[in-house]
């Protein structure tokens, strides 16, 4: 049962967002793109892809699609369509066993492991199952990701504060995640995975443990964070909430898949 | 991970209510169960192992100590020879042997002496003129001296009727051999021993990180690079490894210095004085501890390294 209040949208962090960083990323991402001769049409671009487990059969067939900066887009299908193995692949966590992945212009097959590594933080992921560290305070897992990068805590205190406010979780900020409600742990789960201000949002069925109040308040989420400059990617079978905003959608079926814009 | 040390009721860590929130629990959590159950198996195994060392050098000093005592000392022998005043020879014998150069200690034996001796087998009351038994001259070799025993014996045997030489060169061999049979057999049961704690301990180490996959593979998610990821791994085992390396070493040096010191009480009763011909004094010496402590350090270095290798490994199934 969801006990804590909607996430209040405040504007000041996707407006200084919006403001800040979002802006000299999408002017990277143009300077990039001319630098690399107008080759690079997206954030993400997948060219006759297909992916197979072992020895066994495609589960992903010649897969060619991509996304723009910017832009939402819904990656639905029936269960075992592939949707996760899509975004594995797209978060870099699995190689195709043909065709050409390229992310933010790089081919991903060619890349060195640490490079994937950098690559992989301007990628944001929302797991389905949140994949919280319970030994953690909300605080301390919403501000892993800075951790890592071997960031100061004080340049990054107060920008974790705001975002945990931002998505009604201020008051939970010294909560383990054993005692938070699904709900709050999803919100700290997609905090997390933006916190970094990637470029890419990836989210697994965000909303396939929660109640349809708390589905619609965090679909608002993302709409906020794609309007703040996040392209935004919900895999998700809920017809419900992708029949609630008019996005994009990527629709997977027997391995193949087929773009509605 | 068990690392949820918190307030019952609300769940939440007590340090932050009403401070700056603060991210300074480690990435690895301290004390999980398997974390703890590793510090057990690291300290009983360091334990086994440094008794195993201990008892490895007590007998290879006390073989050096047998043999060199054996070595220090050697044996003239005169026997009586028909119309020789065997008293006489044995002066004589002595003289030589004080004589010559290398020679520390020279102590022929009375007749009482050498009658004692012989009691064991032949009984009391004995008296040595009723019977041809040769007598003996113990002789001491001076310290740090290498005496020509080749000459010393050509010596007594070219001036001396009946006397011989015995430089104890059987004994000292059959001795030797022994020694080095329970030193190299020691040194087996030492590799093996060795071979099981680096084993447990690093099997132990995957076990514990088995129950950490999902750091890692958050870790990983996040942007972690592999080396920050298995460096975090890697200095938490090693401190586990120092832990339980520092208990179970800690223990077996504790143990030897007390039976050093129990050894040094009882010397002087007799059954100290069995232990300590048998065993020496009881003490490993400086060597014994300094092994010892290279195998705390080496055990938390095969902990800290198995983790990294287990870290590396899970990276190379999540990627």
């Amino acid at each position: 049962m969801e006990t804590q209040a909607p996430p209040a949208l405040s504007p000041s962090w996707t407006a200084s967002r919006v403001g800040g960083a979002a802006l000299g990323e999408a002017m990277l991402w143009q300077a990039n793109r001319a630098a690399n001769g107008g080759l690079e049409t997206g954030v993400v671009r997948f060219e006759n892809v297909g992916l197979r487990y072992g020895l066994g059969p495609e589960v992903l067939r010649d897969l060619s699609f991509h996304i723009e900066p910017n832009s939402f887009q819904f990656l639905t299908g029936p269960s075992g369509a592939g949707k996760t193995s899509l975004l594995r692949l797209m978060f870099l966590s699995l190689k195709p066993t043909r065709g050409l992945i390229s992310m933010f212009g790089k081919d991903v097959v060619t890349l060195r492991r640490d490079a994937l590594s950098v690559l992989r933080r301007r990628i944001g992921i929302v797991f389905q199952d949140f994949r919280l560290l319970d030994h953690m305070t909300t605080y301390e897992n919403v501000a892993l990701p800075f951790r890592v990068m071997g960031k100061d805590e004080d340049s990054y205190r107060g920008e974790v504060v705001e975002l945990l406010q931002w998505v009604g979780l201020g008051e939970r900020m010294a909560a383990l995640p054993p005692v938070l409600s699904g709900g709050e742990k999803q919100r700290a789960a997609i905090a997390r995975a933006v916190i970094a201000r990637p470029q890419l949002l990836l989210a697994d069925e965000p909303t396939g443990n929660v109640d349809p109040g708390l589905a619609q308040r965090l679909l608002r989420l993302f709409i906020e964070l794609n309007k703040s400059g996040t392209t935004v990617v919900i895999a998700t079978h809920d017809i419900g909430l992708m029949d609630q905003y008019d996005a994009r959608r990527l629709v997977l079926h027997e391995g193949r898949l087929h773009v509605y814009d | 991970m068990s690392d949820l040390r918190m307030d019952d009721e609300t769940g939440t860590r007590p340090r932050m209510s009403g401070l700056l929130p603060r991210a300074d629990t480690p990435i690895v959590p301290k004390n999980s169960i398997a974390g703890r159950a590793l510090v057990a198996v690291i300290a009983i195994m360091t334990f086994l192992a440094s008794l195993t060392t201990g008892a490895v050098m007590l007998i290879r000093a006390s073989a050096a100590e047998w043999e060199s005592d054996v070595a220090r000392e050697i044996t003239i022998q005169v026997r009586p020879v028909q119309g020789r005043d065997i008293e006489a020879e044995l002066r004589r014998a002595a003289e030589i042997a004080r004589a010559f150069p290398g020679v520390g200690e020279v102590r022929p034996y009375s007749k009482e002496e050498s009658a004692r001796l012989l009691e064991p087998w032949l009984g009391s009351g004995l008296t040595l003129d009723d019977l041809p038994v040769p007598r003996v001259i113990v002789v001491r070799i001076a310290p740090g001296a290498t005496p020509d025993l080749a000459q010393l014996r050509r010596n007594l045997t070219e001036q001396v009727a009946g006397a011989s030489l015995d430089d104890h060169r059987a004994w000292i061999d059959r001795m030797r051999a022994m020694a080095r049979t329970s030193v190299i057999g020691g040194i087996g049961v030492l590799i093996l021993m060795l071979a099981a704690t680096m084993l447990s301990v690093a099997f132990a180490t995957r076990g514990a990180m088995a129950t950490n996959r999902a750091i890692v593979e958050v870790l990983h998610f996040i942007g972690a690079k592999n080396g920050f990821i298995a460096g975090q791994f890697q200095r938490h085992f090693l401190v586990l490894g120092l832990q339980g390396g520092l208990i179970g070493g800690g223990a077996a040096i504790l143990l030897f210095a007390i039976a050093g010191a129990i050894g040094a009480w009882g010397s002087g009763t007799t059954g100290g004085d069995q232990l300590a011909a048998l065993f020496g004094t009881f003490s490993i010496g400086i060597e014994g501890y300094v092994a010892v402590l290279v195998q705390i350090v080496v055990v938390a270095i095969v902990t800290a390294l198995t983790s990294r290798r287990t870290v590396n490994r899970t990276l190379a199934t999540v990627e």
